[in-house]
């Protein structure tokens, strides 16, 4: 991973900044997700762990971000709180456009309905819901009524191709399949971003492409992709890879590749 | 989270694990069927007493004038009997002179009776029979017809004919295979022509009303009676129930005044209405109506704590499922109300089941012979009652759900 953060050519501040933008980045349609200087302290009986100790990061819409670090450097804190699981001890969050950090539990609910859609290394679909059923989940949480919920959640899994296993049920299902409906369910809201923890972490390599070609597609027909990973080859995929280490963000660079492509 | 959404929910929930779900409920559904039962118990009797002691026993708008109490007697103190001993007898004096006090229409009839063994060319040794002595007045108060030959005269008690009217079962028991008519019966010794055999009435409160044996007062039935010691009863049948009291209180007045009572002492007879027959029951209503909130309370109680736990267990075995349905976006409230819901599911489909099976008691009871109605206030009854238990019982559990932190929920396996 010492690969990205010595990256030639983008190691100075002034680059890394015309990539993230993060002085200038202010909340709202072109900046879908700002935090300044977020911190998240946990209490372990009576001494006090901090996870994060300020975290700057900004995200345009339609950017593909790969979150990266070893374990405790605090990135699975800041997936939940980029995810609105869990709020900062200080700093702020915004997610496009709305003041998340300081929201109560009901309108995290709300916003992580709308706003976010998950995909986990586990996937956490309801084993004894059927693929459509497991996709239609959100949709419920947002009111939507039941026929319109079928025809939208239909419409996911046809995007991640398992149009033919909408009856199935999880175990009915290889565990690519199973993160497809996954991800078909954290589209079928039209989140502002699509949150993916360690989404191959449970699959095999070949399976892993097979997801990770479906994230490429997803990012450029233009959705907003932060995977969270610890594998470099995984990271690989993203167009920006944000190192944190010691709950500090380490480096945050633009993949060499993809700026290329795109200067 | 729609509400319908919640119960389609924990239908399936409940669906997957048949048999849990099951012996989860056994609490509520002996609970409520205890319900279902004891009312229909309660109220069948309730209709049957009403219908057979206003309509059989005393007969309508009729009272009985009595030495001392027939059915109302249940807290009767030895010191109430040894009064009521000492009593003067009822005497057909009594009732001539109370016939000749009442209004044109009222009816009136003496009604003497003794159980007595009875034999005839056919059978010995039958069980014994209810001999009653009456006077014809008797058969129009009680709506009493027969069913072959007649009932008797006027004439035949003025003249003391020993003829009996007998009840089916007599006639069947005593005249197998048999027509009874001018057939002849002894009781206690005594011989009687049968000339009538009374239609089928059945039995009530563990009376057997075919078991009677009607002759006139003046024939030799009054010695069959021992009418000497003590009439049964004096019937009086008031032309409607507006004259009820009217008639009630000229009765009470000739009698007082045949025993010259001063207006300071009490009555030293009674007139025993279908109220003080409905008081008796009164007593023993109380008791089933206790007994009908004891026994589903337990089983009500032992049924909420039994779905309390289970609640509990789905809650800690759904700790993944509720973070999963968190991180999608439900808010604790959604939480709480899936586990609300599926508890009164639960329950209320306990209290169906519980519905069922008390109506299966209730037919039991009522083929063999013991009268049951399921009242309908007791369905509403049982169906509120499953859902308060489910929401007492899952609210607990449901609140635990809905503050799970969605992170470490995720985290559970």
């Amino acid at each position: 991973m010492n690969a990205f953060t010595s990256e030639p050519g983008l190691s100075t501040t002034a680059e890394r900044q015309a990539v993230t933008g993060v002085t200038g980045a202010a909340p709202g349609k072109e900046w879908v997700i700002v935090t300044r200087g977020i911190t998240r302290d946990y209490d372990m009986g009576g001494e006090v762990v901090h996870a994060l100790r300020g975290v700057d990061i900004a995200i345009r819409r339609n950017e593909y971000v790969a979150i990266m670090g070893p374990s405790g450097s605090g990135k699975s804190t800041l997936m939940n709180l980029i995810g609105c699981l869990d709020t900062p001890s200080a700093g702020e969050y915004w997610l496009n456009g709305e003041l998340v950090s300081r929201m109560a539990d009901d309108d995290l609910a709300r916003v992580r309905n709308r706003e976010i859609g998950f995909v986990f290394q586990t996937f956490n679909l309801l084993p004894r819901a059927n693929a459509l059923a497991n996709v239609e989940l959100p949709l419920v949480y947002a009111g939507v009524a039941s026929a319109e919920r079928k025809r939208r959640a239909e419409h996911a899994l046809e995007r991640v191709q398992l149009a033919d296993r909408m009856d199935h049920r999880p175990n009915e299902l290889s565990g690519g399949q199973r993160q497809r409906v996954a991800i078909a369910r954290a589209l079928v809201n039209e989140p502002a971003i699509l949150l993916a923890d360690e989404p191959t972490g449970n699959l095999d390599s070949t399976t892993s492409d097979e997801i990770m070609k479906v994230f490429e597609t997803l990012a450029n027909s233009g959705q907003t992709v932060i995977m969270v990973t610890h594998e470099a080859d995984i990271a690989r995929h993203a167009r920006r890879v944000v190192t944190l280490r010691d709950g500090r963000v380490s480096s945050d660079e633009a993949q060499e590749k993809f700026v290329r492509r795109t200067t | 989270m729609h509400f319908l959404d919640a119960v389609r929910v924990a239908l399936e929930q409940i669906r997957v694990q048949k048999l849990k779900s099951f012996f989860t409920l056994i609490g509520v559904i002996i609970g409520v069927m205890f319900l279902i039962a004891v009312v229909s118990i309660v109220e069948g009797l309730d209709r049957k007493i009403e219908v057979d002691f206003a309509g059989k026993f005393l007969g309508i708008n009729t009272f009985n004038v009595r030495r001392m109490p027939d059915i109302n007697i249940g807290d009767a103190t030895e010191a109430d009997w040894r009064a009521w001993m000492r009593r003067p007898k009822i005497t057909k004096d009594d009732a001539l002179a109370i016939k000749a006090a009442l209004p044109e229409d009222a009816g009136w009839a003496i009604q003497d009776m003794r159980n007595v063994p009875a034999v005839t060319d056919f059978r010995r040794n039958g069980a014994t029979v209810l001999a009653e002595a009456v006077t014809p007045g008797y058969f129009a108060i009680k709506d009493l017809r027969v069913e072959k030959g007649r009932l008797f005269t006027e004439e035949e008690d003025a003249l003391g004919t020993p003829v009996v009217v007998i009840g089916t079962e007599i006639a069947d028991e005593y005249f197998p295979n048999l027509d009874p008519i001018d057939r002849i019966i002894r009781l206690d010794g005594i011989e009687f022509r049968v000339i009538g055999v009374m239609e089928k009435q059945g039995k009530s409160l563990g009376f057997n009303f075919d078991r009677q044996v009607f002759g006139p007062f003046d024939s030799p039935m009054h010695r069959v009676t021992m009418s000497f010691r003590d009439i049964s009863g004096i019937v009086v049948q008031a032309p409607n129930q507006n004259a009820l009291s009217e008639v009630e209180a000229r009765v009470r007045e000739v009698m007082r005044q045949r025993r010259r009572l001063h207006p300071a002492e009490p009555d030293n007879f009674v007139l025993e209405t279908t109220q003080s027959a409905f008081a008796a029951w009164d007593k023993i209503k109380k008791v089933l109506v206790l007994v009908g909130i004891a026994l589903p309370t337990v089983g009500l109680v032992v049924g909420a704590i039994v779905i309390m736990n289970i609640m509990l267990v789905a809650v800690a075995e759904r700790t993944r499922e509720i973070g999963i349905r968190k991180a999608l976006g439900a808010r604790s409230r959604d939480i709480r109300r899936q586990f609300l819901v599926e508890s009164s599911t639960l329950s209320v489909l306990g209290a169906l089941i519980g519905i069922a099976f008390g109506f299966g008691i209730s037919a039991i009871l009522k083929m063999v012979d013991f009268p049951t109605t399921v009242a309908p206030w007791s369905i509403i009854l049982s169906v509120a009652v499953g859902a308060g238990v489910g929401i007492i019982a899952g609210t607990y559990p449901a609140v635990r759900a809905a503050h799970l932190d969605p992170i470490i929920a995720l985290r559970s396996d």
